[in-house]
């Protein structure tokens, strides 16, 4: 089940559910994202839309349907969650980088032990992506030496140094002072502008705005509605979705 | 028979010293390679694997010392093979010390944020890569203090091979004591060179925890 259907989706889920014992987190999800395609997800807090981005890479296992990434079977075995694994960044709310290693091991250790890329050219590329995220100058330091908004953006860079072909982020900015926000999401615009394929779990509406193709509102492990910027906001089609963006926007 | 405690007898009990540090040496070196594997079985999500590691920790763990000792040196013996004592000790001190290796490094690596193996995961690195390069090197931070607290007791816990005729420290001093009949004399000294070697593990395993618990802070 490794070859792939060509001009696939980037990513296909098709009646996804999933359970945490008896909760039911995520319920007959069906989605389909192209490439190059910018979403993101928002929703309240529980309902289901971290889990969703978190299946996409089976950091999160789910119990039933079935889901392609860049038309690989992810719950075809654990070849496919391997190869898909290499081709899908992720950006966590709590940034996780590896506390032992500087800046530019952090960057260096998955080229170099997954893509066995030598130590030479898997430099290269790391700079490269820290000069992309604008923090070439703190190559050499500790993740502890950094701020939260810089810790992020070397996360970020972490991920592009795997030339992903999707990049998940899950609440990237919800960990981080107000005056690093916008960091960040300067970093996230720039990856959508160059055409990075994404999924974001945010709760920046404006980014969301300025940036997505499509907006998904979840409400309970369910897809409430997916829409277009101008239509989400403006003329919401469900109740809980204006209830939602008139909770959030004062 | 009984002869004044002099220099000789001093001598016959500082040489012994060598005999608890190499009974020491093997024991937590065949401990660290027993306790790795049993703290890696520990946490892995095998059900056999991990069921069979914590079966082994308890049984030592709720077991004395001594009794590990007897089993080894008279359990090995009953079947016709003869073991020395200090193989028996050594084997026996090699279990122990695996035990409680193995638990307090199974703590360590659980002490390591999930978010480190999430982030590794998504990074596509495989179980070794992740053990070798990512959990065990924050684990081993986090288990210096416990682990040279550990072989402060474990080196104490070498007196008990006395027990079964292996000629360590302890014993040194009961052979001398037999002759001289100065316990307080032969003891009191056997208890100086213990502390000796220990005291100055305690300070560094305090001290360590200091460095670490500062280093860890994040």
């Amino acid at each position: 089940m490794t070859e792939r259907t060509s001009g696939a989706a980037a990513v296909r889920m098709e009646k996804v559910g999933k359970w945490f014992g008896d909760f039911h987190a995520l319920k007959g999800i069906d989605l389909e994202v192209a490439n190059g395609e910018r979403i993101v997800i928002c929703g309240p807090s529980g309902s289901g839309k971290s889990t969703l981005i978190r299946t996409l890479n089976q950091l999160e296992p789910v119990q039933e349907g079935r889901i392609f990434v860049d038309g690989m079977e992810l719950t075809g075995g654990d070849r496919n969650v391997d190869a898909i694994r290499r081709e899908v960044g992720m950006v966590f709310q709590s940034f996780n980088l590896f506390p032992h290693m500087t800046v530019l091991e952090n960057c260096m250790i998955a080229p170099r032990k997954v893509k066995k890329i030598d130590k030479a050219e898997a430099e290269k590329t790391a700079r490269h992506f820290l000069e992309r995220v604008r923090i070439p100058e703190q190559a050499d330091k500790y993740p502890a030496q950094l701020s939260g908004g810089q810790q992020q953006r070397v996360a970020i860079a972490r991920a592009l140094c795997m030339n992903p072909k999707l990049m998940l982020f899950d609440e990237p900015t919800s960990a981080l002072d107000p005056e690093m926000v916008k960091e960040v999401l300067d970093t996230m615009i720039d990856l959508a502008q160059e055409g990075m394929t994404m999924l974001c779990v945010t709760h920046e509406m404006s980014f969301a705005r300025s940036v997505a193709d499509r907006i998904i509102f979840m409400d309970r492990g369910e897809i409430v509605e997916v829409a277009p910027p101008d239509r989400f906001f403006d003329a919401p089609e469900h109740e809980r979705t204006r209830n939602f963006l008139g909770q959030i926007s004062h | 028979m009984i002869r004044e405690f002099g220099t000789s007898d001093f001598l016959f009990i500082l040489f012994a010293v060598r005999w608890t540090l190499l009974l020491s040496a093997i024991a937590f070196a065949g401990g660290a390679v027993g306790g790795l594997v049993i703290a890696l079985a520990r946490v892995s999500q095998n059900r056999i694997f991990s069921g069979l590691a914590l079966g082994f920790i308890r049984v030592f763990q709720g077991t004395p010392l001594l009794m590990q000792l007897f089993l080894v040196f008279f359990g090995i013996n009953i079947f016709g093979i003869s073991v020395t004592p200090l193989l028996a000790a050594a084997i026996a001190l090699t279990l122990h010390a695996s035990a409680f290796l193995g638990e307090i490094w199974r703590g360590s690596i659980q002490a390591v944020p999930g978010g480190q193996h999430e982030a590794s995961w998504a990074l596509g690195l495989g179980y070794l890569d992740r053990m070798k390069s990512i959990i065990l090197p924050q684990a081993a931070r986090i288990s210096v203090a416990p682990t040279v607290g550990f072989l402060v007791q474990l080196i104490k816990g070498t007196s008990l091979a006395s027990i079964i005729g292996f000629v360590e420290m302890t014993r040194a001093g009961q052979i001398i004591n037999n002759a001289t009949f100065e316990p307080f004399t032969v003891f009191g000294l056997v208890a100086v060179f213990y502390f000796i070697l220990c005291w100055p593990l305690s300070i560094a395993a305090r001290q360590l925890e200091r460095r670490f618990s500062r280093a860890t802070a994040r």
